[in-house]
Formats: structure tokens, sequence, C-alpha cells
């Protein structure tokens, strides 16, 4: 039983979870403060999924024309459709130019002009005197950016000594009766010991939860488990409604054809050779918002002018390019359209589709990293001893929609953050509270519960039935009546969730339990998001209700908080957009028709 | 043993989805037929970082070591023939509703 597995103690100012690009500056920011800090990871740092972000991460430092934050600020509100918090946003577009010069100064090797600055491409909505020409903001460290992130921030940690515990999988919050969070238990795969951390403040920097769709361009490791221990930790998520479709998956496969490609001048065409995306943005055409281009691929596929054999795809062109741009400003990108398309750019189109590609919902905090809940009226309580940030969190800076390189901002800026406030309110080595002991137990029945689970749904078979649901029943476009249908299936899932086979005992390298505790974070997380989403009868930025297309700010400008209760039944609340900005310097920016 | 594949299965967790799909491919098709020296050397691979993997499965770099690079090649070979299982299984689009949404779905 519970009381059989021996805990390992660690007392430590701050334990952060994850090792992505949020988490690791998190980590090294506070380490660099002198805080006694640790990172649980659940695979080592540099395979963490920020890896994958090729694109590059927005400033607006101005070396390639004029460019202003101001500018950079207009374009995430309007790209957030409106839903975004303007003081957060504010904070992330000032900062973001010190944020860069930070990270090319730790060692960030950012691609240049010839004149030696950092070179900067156009992406998605990003945009010059607010919406008028095409803004070059984006800096790249060629196709590594995200990997070369990641290897600058883990190498500043371990220097100023922040302590890793690598292949760690957090089980759950610890959460005293006052409501504050005391650490978090975790598990050793490598080993099979079980951990407990008591920590002034726990930073839970998991990322997205893709792997809850089936078609998402996301590693297998997005399974949203700082997500799942914040709902068990009855905690709500916001604005989970809101999942972002990248317009150019490769079809079949999924992979990721990078939005640079259309900053660099690719575009999109249907069976009859139209580049379409004139006719439905016509200033920004192939470089409109995600969402915007998403819906666009969606209606010509369902009018009838897909691609293909099944006509049910859209072909991206970069041959009118010529290999040497190609290769010199998208280098990789032809290897992995020939791999994993089938196809040779320079000769021809890749064929590509919206697919799943980031969580704009998520753990709502404020632009300090702590976590905030609506409590006794006030939208703004903060949890004690609780922060999130990165994809795990919802600050929020994208609102409905988040712009293409603004993700990479976000987990740098705010992971700065984090450290600065923890900085500022953790006094190093001091005395940790007592641990709530029935939270522990509770923790660990849960773990041992799921360990000895002999039900008979095996895991795979309750992951794919959930993925598919979400396919079809959240899609680029919903309807009230496709979501009820899926909401049934997705409970049935539950139902089996309660009888689930867990084969193998072991608590040494047991795969089969890891995907069985990342399936029922990732569980958490789709029936939160669908339930939020059948209850926004709108249709604002990245979710587009057929029965109801337009956007409502009357009713439904405020974020949706939504609690996970027994028996997979939600609850839901809501907090107001912040409608302000966090200085003077700039006008809050009210709400217009977004078009692009 | 079962550990032992636990630990392999766990390091095909990468970063990036497409080598999630690759390696993870190899260990449950050919890993449990390969010889023992090319067991050995997958294992190595998977502690390579994920840029390099990525350049070996794309053929940009070739690994020097010859069963390494004999590895690799039989992991590309699974593109191949995943194909016609990822295209049957590609995202389709969702009732076909008239697309009458509009675009810029604002008020």
């Amino acid at each position: 039983m519970s009381n059989a597995y021996q805990l390992i103690e660690h007392n430590y100012d701050v334990v952060v979870v994850g090792a992505g690009g949020a988490g690791l500056r998190a980590t090294f920011g506070m380490a660099q403060k002198g805080l006694k800090t640790a990172c649980l990871t659940k695979v080592f740092p540099t395979r963490s999924h920020t890896v994958a972000a090729q694109g590059g991460m927005s400033a607006a430092l101005g070396n390639m024309g004029q460019d202003l934050w101001q500018w950079h600020m207009y374009d995430t509100v309007k790209g957030s459709d409106w839903l975004g918090d303007q003081d957060a946003i504010e904070y992330m577009c000032r900062e973001a130019m010190p944020a860069v010069i930070e990270l090319e100064h730790y060692g960030v090797p950012f691609s240049r002009t010839e004149e030696g600055k950092i070179y900067q491409r156009p992406f998605g909505g990003m945009t010059t005197n607010y919406g008028e020409g095409t803004a070059q903001r984006t800096c790249a460290a060629a196709d590594r950016t995200g990997h070369a992130i990641l290897h600058t921030l883990y190498q500043q940690a371990l220097r100023h000594n922040a302590e890793f515990f690598i292949e760690y999988f957090a089980l759950d919050l610890i959460m005293d009766d006052s409501g504050a969070c005391r650490g978090v238990i975790a598990w050793n795969l490598a080993e099979g010991t079980l951990h407990l951390f008591r920590a002034h403040q726990t930073v839970l920097a998991t990322g997205g939860y893709g792997r809850a769709y089936f078609s998402a361009t996301s590693a297998h490791t997005c399974t949203g488990d700082g997500n799942g221990m914040v709902l068990r930790a009855g905690l709500p998520l916001q604005d989970m409604e809101f999942t972002q479709f990248h317009p150019t998956g490769i079809y079949g496969s999924g992979c990721l054809m990078t939005e640079g490609c259309r900053g660099e001048g690719g575009y999109l065409t249907n069976s009859n050779g139209d580049r379409f995306m004139e006719r439905y943005a016509p200033n920004a055409k192939d470089l409109a918002s995600r969402d915007v281009v998403s819906r666009s691929m969606t209606i010509e596929i369902r009018e009838g002018r897909g691609v293909g054999e099944h006509k049910d795809h859209i072909y991206l062109h970069l041959e009118h390019l010529g290999a040497d741009v190609i290769n010199e400003r998208l280098p990789g990108i032809a290897e992995t359209a020939r791999i994993f398309a089938g196809v040779d750019v320079t000769k021809e189109p890749a064929p590509v589709l919206p697919t799943v590609h980031y969580n704009m919902g998520g753990i709502p905090t404020n632009y300090h990293g702590e976590v905030v809940i609506l409590k006794d009226g006030n939208p703004d309580y903060v949890i004690p001893g609780l922060m999130a940030i990165g994809e795990a969190a919802c600050v929020s800076v994208h609102g409905a929609n988040r712009l293409g390189s603004n993700s990479l901002l976000d987990i740098v800026v705010f992971g700065r953050a984090a450290a600065n406030r923890c900085a500022a309110s953790i006094k190093p080595n001091s005395a940790h509270s007592a641990t709530p002991q029935p939270a522990v137990d509770k923790i660990l029945a849960r773990f041992d519960g799921l360990r000895n689970a002999k039900g008979e749904n095996p895991t795979a078979g309750l992951r794919m039935r959930m993925q598919r649901t979400m396919q079809n029943h959240a899609a680029v476009f919903r309807t009230g009546d496709s979501m009820a249908e899926g909401i049934k299936l997705l409970e049935d899932v539950h139902d089996g969730f309660e009888h689930i086979a867990v084969s193998d005992r072991s608590l040494i390298w047991n795969s089969d339990l890891v995907e069985t505790l990342e399936l029922d974070n990732l569980l958490g997380c789709a029936m939160v998001s669908i339930k939020s989403a059948i209850n926004r009868p709108e249709s604002r930025g990245a979710h587009a209700r057929e029965d109801y297309p337009d956007r409502n700010d009357e009713g439904w400008m405020k974020h949706t908080l939504a609690w996970l209760g027994p028996n997979s039944a939600v609850t839901i609340d809501y907090r107001p957009v912040h409608t302000y900005t966090l200085t003077n310097e700039v006008d809050y920016i009210p709400p217009k028709k977004r078009t692009y | 043993m079962a550990e032992h594949l636990g630990k392999l299965r766990w390091r095909c967790r990468r970063g990036m989805k497409e080598l999630d799909l690759l390696t993870l491919g190899y260990l449950e098709r050919h890993y449990p037929t390969a010889s023992a020296e090319e067991q050995q050397a997958f294992a190595e691979l998977l502690e390579v970082q994920d840029p390099l993997l990525m350049s070996y499965m794309v053929g940009r770099e070739i690994p020097v070591d010859a069963t390494t690079a004999r590895v690799v090649g039989v992991i590309r070979t699974l593109l191949s023939a995943d194909e016609e299982v990822a295209r049957a299984s590609c995202p389709c689009l969702v009732h076909g509703q008239d697309a009458r949404a509009t675009i810029n779905s604002t008020t």
C-alpha cells in the first residue's frame, strides 16, 4: 500500500518542473540570484520540445528597418483577438529586446546580416506601423534556434550550480489546507525511487498538451503534465478552448514545415493553382495570422478546391525561391520535405494541412509568473507557492491566438520574470513549513492505484480514442452539436480510464505506467478544453464556432476558468481580460474588427 | 531485459515528433531481431543530440561508425514503409457543413 513507499526528501528554495526554454531560463535565473534551485525533468533538458522551435524569436530590434515595441504589442493584441492581457503583452514586447541581447551575450549564435547585426525575418501577423507594412522582427539561429537556446541556458544553469534531477516524472503538487503549494512529489524513472521536494515556490514549466489530439506537430513528450497536476490540486485552467492549428503540417505525418517558409516568400495554392490567401487576407496574404490561414485552407478544401487524389490538402510552394535561397535561409527544410513529404521543394510544392501546434490556454498567471485564480470575488488572487511559465501557463499574452515567434519570446521573458519574482520574495535557505501528510498520502495512493491497475482497458487504446475524439470534435471549426457528441465520447474514455490496465508493476523504467500517468494528465486537459469550447458561444481567434461565427465582445471578452471535478464534471467561471497597460507609455488598444 | 527495453523506449522520447516516430519505429519493428552489435549502436545513437540525429535521418550527415550508419539506414527505410499508413490515417476534415464562417471572424 501507499505507506510502503519510502520518500527521499529534499529541501530547496525553488523547484522548477520542466527543462524546456522556460524552465531552464527560470532555473538559471534563480540559481544566478543565489537561490537553492532544483530542476526536475522527465527527459534530458536538450530533448525538451523547445528543441523543435526552428522559426525564431520576435523582438523589435529594428535591425532590418524601423521597428517599435509598440507595433509589436499592437500585432500581439490583434493576433490574440483581444483576449490577451495588455499589461502582460506590454511587458513581453518591451522586454523582448533586452532578452534577445541577453541570450546573445550568454552564447546563442543568432544568424547575422552582412553588417554583423542580428538577422531578422518576416513572420505571420508581424507588421509595422499598426498593420501597414510587413515587419522583419524574428531573430533565428539558422534552423536550430530552439536547440541553441536550450543548450545555452542549460550550460548557464549548470555554471550557477542549479541542481538537475533528470528523468524524474513529477506526480503531483503538495497542497496544504490553506491552499498553498509546498512542493512536489516525483518518481525517479531510472532508479524507481519516490522523492518529496519541499520548495518555497514550485514553478511549473511543463509545456503544452498537443498529444491530446491525433494529429499534432508536438513531440510525444507534450502531455500537459503540469496542467494535469493543477487540475488535481483543485485549481482551474484558463482559456483551454483555444488550440492553435499550424497551417503547414505535412499532409500525412503531421511533421512541421516552419512558418519561416512563408516568411521567406513561400505561398499556398489550391487545386486551381490560385493563391487563395489573397482573397481571405488581401494585405498580409500568406503571412496572415495562423488561425486565419488555417481556416482559409479548411474552407478551400471543403468547397472542393483541395489538392491531391482525395482533394483533401493544400500545396505550399517554395520552388520559385530557388535552391540557393531555400538552402541558405531555410536550411534543412528541403531535406525535411523530401524525407517526410516525399517531395523536392526546389522543384514541386509540398502537401500541407492545418495541424495542432500550440495551446494558448493553460495555468492562469500574472506577468510575474504567479498562479492566480478567482477567489472570493478577487480575479487576481495569488496561490502562495505556485508559479507557471511557458506554454503550460496562460499569462495571457497570446489570448485566443498566438503569433509565430512569440512563444520563444514568451518562455525567455517569463522564465526570467519568474526568477526575478522569486529573488525578490524568497530569503535563501529559509525554513520550510510543515509538509501536510494527508496531501502526501493522497498522492501516493493515486500513484499506487494506477501502478496496480488491473482493469481491462490498455492505455494505448484509450489514448487513441481520446485523440480521435478531439481531432474530430474540437477541430479548426467547431459546432455545438459536434462538440456535444465529442463530450459524450470523451466521458466514455474517462469512464474507461477507471478500468485501465497497467501490465507492468515495476518501478524501474516502467514506460507503461509513465504513459498511463501522462494519459491521465492529457485526459484532464482534453476534458476541460472541449467543455470550455462548448461553453463559449462566439468565434474568437483559434476558437471558430460555425454556429456562432461572430466575436461577441459585450458577452465574451473574458477569460474562461475551468475546474475539473469528480466524474469529469467541469465547473466554469471567468476572469476579466486586463483592459489596461502596464505603463502610460502606451495606450490601451481597444477592440476592433480583425482583418489582415 | 524488460527494464532495458523500458529504458530504451523512454530514450526514444525526443524533442521532435519526427524523431519520436523514427526511433520508436525502429525499437518496435527492428530492434528485437537486430544483431547485438546493432542493438548497441542503436542505444548509443539515442544519446546523440536531436539536431545531429535529425541530420542523420535526413541524410545531411552520415555517422562515421559503419554499424551506426547501417542502423540509421534501416531507420530511414521506416519512412517509405510508413507512408501509406500515415496517409490513410491523416487528419481528416470534420463534419462537412457549409463553409460559411467568416474568416476574419469578428464583429
